[in-house]
């Protein structure tokens, strides 16, 4: 079953009513979220760094953590909310029994993860750009790279919440999964200059370097051959996990 | 026919829920599918709206095979969930206005539709109020309302007034009823016994996946057993020597209840009377499903003898 673009959308239209009520309470923790690291390290930490990356430690954090909002907007959504939608309010069960199919639900799902991912990531960017960390231009080009960080992790909180027991594994996600990614992908520290030999092709594994990488070539307005790889890596993978997700999707809602 | 069910099965997990089932629902009839908790009426129902695909066997709804195209066949149809799927810090407006675009509807259309069935089903007092806040009876109103929202010809219901006070459910009764007026088709599941016989041209009763008996309420009732039965609250001990008296009679038995059936009342309490039996306890009632049920089963429809 070919997924349908306007019932995928109206499954987005439903999600979008209920951030409507909601919007205020959940926009502001996550909008100062990235500020508050900005600050923190840029400014305070920043202070005892000469520079970082040839630039100052301030001006090295800003790329990252947008790509960082970027997950962290994503990431939300398509775990504890997609979960509870699945397995407690029943709400995939209800869209069901309209022409709904589980395909357009998991396009509908990764869409809106997509947007919350915009809102958060593109907050945050004009924070950035009002600082004067990145010339208006620059952040126009690193726009896109938002919506496909929330792409990239969606599809892989999905493919987590879609095999999981239990909403209690979550945690572990969070914990022991985004955290280390946000610790080691870059964001704090230019990661290559600190790995020599095979580590350098093992962190080319890791989910949220890409992004950043993206983000950081953006933001300096210097394209290189790595720009390739890092947007087929976050394409590729994603395509793998939401082909994957549609299939247990398809057999989890219709059994 | 609308819906119609050839041999339809389905295994979870080598469990035998559904067994060769087939159904008829013909244009313009309430069909009533009981049965007790487990029985499988909810995954009969699934089959039908072609979420749950069959083991085996097929299912033809509105003459097309739902497995084929599902799509085509719920855009006609609407289904109202055993448990109630609301988006509970929405209002009831907003909740009914998302499942009109479940259904594509346009804006227009779907704030003609909210409208009347705000109407409908009477939900006007509370309609801009969070779903959270209001009452079982009120959510139950509205589930349906969204099932009504695409104005489909054939609605599903699943247990619409099970744990709703009786003047609720009352009035669902009757908005089931307007529909039926209106041409469409109902196919709903139940165990209360009343809610069929009143509600439902023909039925089906299912226990453990098969149906026992088809048919209609009334007919069911008389092929089955009798017009009348006389019911006696008795100690079991004495059972055995008022089904000796009345050997002939058509009887059944459940913990202290014994239960003789006849089509002539009156004669039929003089009989057990003479028999021995106690007056206290004693009453001669209309013959109902749940006796049918019992006679087939052994036990009660809402579990328990
Ligand atoms: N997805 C499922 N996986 C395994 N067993 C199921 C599933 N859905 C229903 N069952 C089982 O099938 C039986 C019939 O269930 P159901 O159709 O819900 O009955 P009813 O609606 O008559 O109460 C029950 O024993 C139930 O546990
Ligand atoms: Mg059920």
């Amino acid at each position: 079953m070919r997924v349908s673009p306007r019932h995928a959308l109206s499954v987005w239209k439903r999600n979008f009513a209920l951030y409507r009520r909601t919007w205020k309470m959940n926009l502001l923790p996550n909008f100062f979220e990235p500020i508050l690291y900005l600050v923190s390290m840029g400014i305070g930490v920043g202070a005892y760094i000469q520079e970082m990356g040839g630039t100052s430690y301030i001006a090295f954090l800003a790329p990252g953590l947008v790509a960082v909002a970027a997950m962290n907007g994503a990431s939300f959504e398509v775990t504890y909310n997609a979960y509870v939608r699945m397995n407690f309010e029943k709400t995939y069960e209800s869209m069901l029994t309209t022409p709904i199919q589980p395909e357009d639900v998991l396009a509908g799902e990764i869409l809106w993860a997509m947007t919350r991912s915009t809102i958060y990531g593109g907050c945050f960017l004009l924070v950035v750009a009002a600082m004067g960390l990145v010339p208006p231009l620059r952040a126009l080009v690193a726009f896109p790279i938002v919506p496909l960080t929330g792409l990239l992790f969606a599809a892989i909180g999905i493919a987590f919440s879609l095999r999981i027991p239990s909403i209690d594994l979550f945690s572990f996600y969070f914990t022991l999964f985004l955290m280390p990614l946000f610790l080691f992908s870059d964001v704090f520290f230019p990661l290559q200059e600190r790995l020599t030999g095979v580590w350098l092709q093992v962190a080319e594994l890791l989910p949220l370097l890409h992004p950043v990488r993206l983000m950081r070539t953006a933001f300096a307005g210097e394209l290189g051959p790595m720009v390739a790889w890092d947007l087929a890596y976050v394409a590729l993978l994603s395509m793998l996990l939401l082909w994957a997700a549609a299939r247990v999707t398809r057999r989890r809602l219709t059994q | 026919m609308i819906v119609s069910c050839r041999n339809v099965s389905k295994v979870f997990d080598d469990r035998v829920v559904v067994d060769e089932l087939d159904l008829d629902v013909p244009a313009g009839q309430c069909f009533g599918l009981l049965g007790p908790n487990g029985a499988g009426k909810t995954t009969t129902l699934k089959m039908i709206y072609g979420v749950t695909r069959p083991t085996s066997g097929t299912v033809h709804v509105f003459g097309e095979d739902v497995s084929r195209d599902p799509r085509s066949v719920r855009k006609r149809l609407g289904v109202t969930l055993q448990e109630n799927a609301l988006i509970e810090v929405l209002s009831s407006v907003d909740n009914l206005r998302v499942f009109g675009r479940y259904h594509l509807l346009s804006e227009a259309e779907i704030e003609a539709r909210v409208d009347s069935l705000l109407d409908f089903l009477d939900l006007r007092s509370h309609a801009t109020l969070p779903v959270q806040a209001l009452s079982g009876g009120y959510k139950r109103r509205l589930s349906i309302a969204l099932s009504l929202m695409n104005d489909p010809e054939l609605l599903i219901l699943d247990e619409p007034t099970t744990g709703l006070d009786p003047a609720v459910r009352l009035s669902l009764w009757s908005r089931v009823g307007e529909l039926r007026a209106r041409g469409k088709t109902v196919l709903l599941t139940t165990h209360y016994m009343d809610e069929a016989e009143r509600l439902c041209d023909r039925l089906a009763i299912l226990s453990e996946g098969r149906v026992l008996v088809d048919g209609a309420p009334k007919q069911l009732i008389l092929s089955h057993l009798a017009r009348d039965a006389v019911e006696l609250d008795q100690d079991p001990s004495r059972h055995a020597a008022l089904l000796g008296a009345l050997h002939d009679v058509k009887s059944l038995r459940g913990g202290r209840r014994l239960i003789f059936y006849g089509d002539d009342g009156p004669a039929l309490l003089d009989a057990t009377r003479r028999a021995g039996a106690d007056h206290e306890g004693l009453h001669l009632r209309p013959t109902n499903l749940e006796d049918v049920f019992l006679s087939l089963t052994g036990t009660g429809l809402e579990g328990g003898a």
